[in-house]
C-alpha cells in the first residue's frame, strides 16, 4: 500500500470550556508543539491536513481556510476534512494518503474546535442534522438520537445502566492524570446514576463536556521518519465507512459502519484476531454507552459483551485491554475534531512509552483509535503499531 | 536532524490554553465581540417528501417500493439508495406501528428543563419493511409504561387542521 | 419517479421554512487583546514582528504564519499609512441599495507588512487614488471600547 507512513510528533493544547485564545491561536500552539516534539520546522513540511467540525460552532464560515495560517499551511498544499464527529480520526487518514500515495513525504495533521463561540449552547448547532421537513417540525433535541440509540442497545442485549456508567467512572478517573483534561474530578457510579436526567436513559454525567482545544500530529514517510526519530509509530491500517443517511431505518443497537471501517483497517494491518492483536484502544466516547457500542463494532468483544468487560476491569489502564487510557472525551473533553485526534495522539504517546502518569501497565505494540459522526453514521478507524 | 526519543508527557510541559469563566465576560476582563447570523431558509420538500407531505394532509402515510431489493421504505425517497435506481411504486402504509426505541426527554432543544418528559420514539410503520421507522412522539401514555416493541397508532389532527406536515399526526398512542 | 414524474401541484413541493439559530461570541484572542487594549488606551497601533521572515503583522498574530515561530517582538506601527486599494459599496447586506454609498479601504500602516480593512471618509471619490497617504481617525478616548470600531474611519493625510 504505497509508502509506509509514521507518526513522528504530537502536540495539543489544554481542553477548556471556554478559551481566551482564538481558534487560530489554539491551532498554532498544538502545531508548534507537534513540530517541536520532533525538532522539525515548517519548511520541512510538504502539506497540511486540517480537520474541524461544523463552521457553525466557531461561527466562522470557511473555518478551514480561516484556521489555515495557525495550522502552518501558508503557501502549502492544504485540505480541510469534515466528517462530523468522525473528523479527528479521519484527518489522520487524509494525512496518511498524502504520504502513502507518494505525493508527499511529510504532512501536518491539525484539528481544532472552538465550541464556546456558539451561544447559548453548542447543542442547537446540531439541530440541522434532523431532516428539515420530516423531523425538525417535531422540535427535536439532539439528545433524542443518543438516548434512543442507548435505549435500543440496552434493551436488545438486556444491559443494566449501572454497568454502562462504569465507562464514565473509568474515563473521568483516567483523565485525572491528563495535564490537558477539562474535567479533573473523579465521579462514582452513584453520582452518575443520581445526576440530572436529560433524555432517559441519558443523564448529565453520561455525557462528555463541550470544549475548546486543538491537537496536531506530524506524519512522515519511512525515510524521513527514521531520520527524525528512533521511535516512529506506524500507521498500519486505515478504514472508514458510512451507513444509510436515514437514521430511523438503521438498527441502532449495533454500529455496523464501525465494523466495516474496522474490517478495512484490520485487513490492511494484517489483524485477523482483534481481541488479541490489538493491545490498547481509544474508541470514541462522547457518551459512556458509545465506548461500549464502538468496542463491539471494533470487534474487541462480542455484541452486547462490552459492559461486562468493563465491569470486570479488563479495560482499565492496568487491565488486559486498556480502553481510553487518556480519559477520553468523557474526561479530557470534547472539542469534536480535536477530541478524535487526541485519541490518535494518545496511542502515539502510549506506544512510545511517553504517556507519563497515564502509561498503561502492559507493554503495548499495537492500538486502534476510532471516531464516529456525520449523521451518526460514519465510522473512522486507524490502527497504529511499533 | 538527529535521532530523538521524543518528549515525555510529564507535568512540567506547559500546555497552552487559557480557560475563561462567564464571570470574565460579565466583568469585562476580556474583550469580545458578538454576532447574530440571520440564517433563514426555505427548504424545498422535494419530489418524494412533497408527496409524503401531501399524503399527511389526506390522512395517509405513504411509502415507496423497490422491486429489485423488495424493500418498502419510509420515509419515502425518489431513489433506492441500495440499488441506486429510481423506486418503482408508491404504497399506502398502515396507521399503526411498533416502537423501535424511545426516550423520555426532560430538556428542550435549547437545553431548557421541562417537568413532563416529551417522549420521542422511532416507530416502525406497519406495511413497510422491517426496521423502516420514522421519528415521532408518543402521547396518552404513562412515561413509565412505554416499552420497546409496544404497538402504537397514529392520532391525527382533524382533516380541516391538517396542513401537509409531519405534525399532522399529533402523536402515537398505544392500542 | 424523479424525472419521469411531473409535479402538477406546486404545493406538493412546498418549501419548508425554518432557521438556524446562531449567535456567536468571539474572544479577540491573546494577540487581539493586546492590540485592541493598546488602541483603546493609548490610541496606538501595535504589530508583531518576525525577523526571520521580515514580516510585521498588523493586526498582530502570536505566531508567524510563514515559519510558525512564536512571536513576542511587539512593535509600534504608524496610525497613518498607504491606501493599497479601495472600493465604493452601493449595496447593503440585505441586497438593498444603500442610501449613501460607503467607501471601503485597504490600508497598509507605516511599518506594517500587512493591510487592514476599514472605512474611508473625508474625500470625494474623484480625488481618491491608490498609493495616497491616509490616516486613522479614532473615537475620543472615553468612547473607545477596545474594538476595531474604535477607529471611526481613515481620511486623507493632508486634510
Ligand atoms: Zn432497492
Ligand atoms: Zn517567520
Amino acid at each position: 500500500m504505497g509508502q509506509r507512513v509514521a507518526i513522528v510528533g504530537a502536540g495539543m493544547t489544554k481542553f477548556v470550556r471556554r478559551a481566551q485564545e482564538t481558534g487560530k491561536e489554539l491551532a498554532f500552539h498544538a502545531t508548534r508543539m507537534a513540530l517541536d516534539s520532533c525538532e522539525m520546522n515548517l519548511d520541512q513540511i510538504d502539506a497540511v491536513c486540517l480537520g474541524t467540525a461544523p463552521d457553525t460552532f466557531d461561527g466562522v464560515h470557511m473555518k478551514g481556510e480561516y484556521l489555515s495560517d495557525g495550522a502552518g499551511a501558508w503557501g502549502k498544499p492544504y485540505m480541510r476534512c469534515y466528517v462530523g464527529g468522525g473528523t479527528g480520526v479521519f484527518s489522520v487518514i487524509q494525512g496518511w494518503y498524502h504520504i502513502a500515495s507518494g505525493l508527499c513525504d511529510t504532512c501536518l495533521v491539525v484539528c481544532e474546535e472552538k465550541m464556546s463561540s456558539y451561544q447559548p449552547h453548542a447543542q442547537a448547532a446540531f439541530l440541522t442534522i434532523f431532516d428539515h421537513t420530516t423531523e425538525r417540525p417535531l422540535k427535536p433535541n439532539l439528545l433524542w438520537i443518543f438516548a434512543m440509540e442507548m435505549n435500543r442497545y440496552m434493551t436488545t442485549y438486556g444491559l443494566r445502566k449501572e454497568d454502562i456508567v462504569q465507562v464514565a467512572v473509568k474515563n473521568k478517573r483516567n483523565a485525572l492524570d491528563h495535564p490537558c483534561a477539562q474535567i479533573a474530578k473523579a465521579v462514582t457510579a452513584e453520582d452518575i446514576l443520581n445526576s440530572e436526567v436529560l433524555a432517559w436513559p441519558v443523564q448529565r454525567l453520561d455525557v462528555s463536556p463541550v470544549s475548546d482545544g486543538a491537537v496536531a500530529l506530524v506524519l512522515a514517510s519511512e525515510s524521513i521518519a527514521r531520520k527524525v526519530t528512533d521511535k516512529p509509530v506506524w500507521i498500519e491500517g486505515v478504514g472508514w465507512s458510512l451507513d444509510t443517511a436515514y437514521w430511523t431505518n438503521r438498527d441502532l443497537c449495533y454500529p455496523r459502519y464501525v465494523e466495516e471501517a474496522a474490517r478495512m483497517a484490520y485487513t490492511m494491518a494484517g489483524v485477523t484476531d482483534p481481541r488479541h492483536q490489538i493491545h490498547i484502544a481509544e474508541p470514541y466516547d462522547p457518551f459512556d454507552y458509545k465506548e461500549l457500542h464502538h468496542m463491539e463494532g471494533l470487534m474487541l468483544c462480542g455484541k452486547g459483551e462490552a459492559p461486562q468487560m468493563t465491569v470486570d476491569g479488563i479495560t482499565q489502564r492496568d487491565g488486559e485491554l486498556p480502553v481510553c487510557p487518556s480519559g477520553g472525551l468523557l474526561g479530557v473533553g470534547n472539542p469534536i475534531a480535536a477530541a478524535g485526534l487526541m485519541k490518535v495522539a494518545e496511542l502515539f504517546w502510549q506506544l512510545r512509552g511517553e504517556a507519563g502518569k497515564r502509561q498503561v501497565s502492559r507493554k503495548v505494540k499495537r492500538g486502534v483509535a476510532q471516531a464516529w459522526g456525520d449523521l451518526m453514521q460514519v465510522g473512522t478507524v486507524v490502527v497504529v503499531g511499533i | 536532524m538527529r535521532a530523538k526519543a521524543g518528549v515525555k508527557q510529564t507535568p512540567e510541559i506547559q500546555y497552552a490554553g487559557t480557560g475563561l469563566s462567564s464571570k470574565d465576560f460579565k466583568e469585562g476582563k476580556i474583550l469580545c465581540t458578538r454576532w447574530t447570523a440571520d440564517a433563514k431558509y426555505a427548504w424545498d420538500a422535494g419530489i418524494a417528501i412533497g408527496k409524503y407531505l401531501a399524503g399527511f394532509k389526506a390522512g395517509k402515510i405513504l411509502g415507496v417500493r423497490c422491486i429489485k431489493c423488495g424493500r418498502t421504505m419510509v420515509p419515502p425517497r425518489a431513489f433506492c439508495e441500495w440499488c441506486f435506481k429510481t423506486v418503482d411504486s408508491w404504497v399506502q402504509l398502515r396507521n399503526t406501528g411498533i416502537v423501535n426505541t424511545f426516550s423520555l426527554c426532560y430538556v428542550t432543544w435549547d437545553v431548557k428543563r421541562v417537568k413532563k418528559p416529551e417522549i420521542s420514539a422511532v416507530i416502525e410503520i406497519d406495511g413497510a419493511s422491517k426496521g423502516m421507522g420514522i421519528m415521532h412522539l408518543l402521547g396518552e401514555v404513562d412515561p413509565n409504561k412505554v416499552r420497546i416493541g409496544m404497538k402504537v397508532k397514529a392520532i391525527w389532527k382533524p382533516a380541516a387542521e391538517r396542513e401537509g406536515a409531519i405534525t399532522d399526526i399529533k402523536y402515537w398512542k398505544p392500542y | 419517479m424523479s424525472l419521469r414524474e411531473r409535479v402538477n401541484q406546486p404545493k406538493d413541493t412546498r418549501p419548508w421554512y425554518g432557521e438556524l439559530p446562531v449567535e456567536s461570541l468571539y474572544t479577540v484572542g491573546i494577540a487581539g487583546e493586546k492590540f485592541l487594549r493598546t488602541l483603546k488606551e493609548k490610541g496606538q497601533f501595535l504589530g508583531t514582528k518576525c525577523d526571520r521572515c521580515r514580516q510585521v503583522y498588523v493586526p498582530p498574530k502570536i505566531y508567524c504564519e510563514r515559519c510558525l515561530a512564536k512571536l513576542d517582538d511587539w512593535v509600534k506601527v504608524g496610525s497613518c499609512g498607504t491606501l493599497e486599494s479601495w472600493t465604493m459599496v452601493h449595496v447593503g447586506l440585505d441586497g438593498q441599495k444603500l442610501k449613501k454609498p460607503e467607501l471601503v479601504a485597504l490600508v497598509k500602516l507605516d511599518g506594517a507588512s500587512t493591510c487592514i480593512v476599514h472605512k474611508l471618509a473625508g474625500i470625494p471619490v474623484e480625488e481618491l487614488h491608490i498609493g495616497m497617504r491616509v490616516c486613522a481617525v479614532l473615537k475620543p478616548k472615553t468612547k473607545r471600547e477596545g474594538a476595531i470600531t474604535d477607529i471611526l474611519h481613515f481620511k486623507p493625510a493632508d486634510r
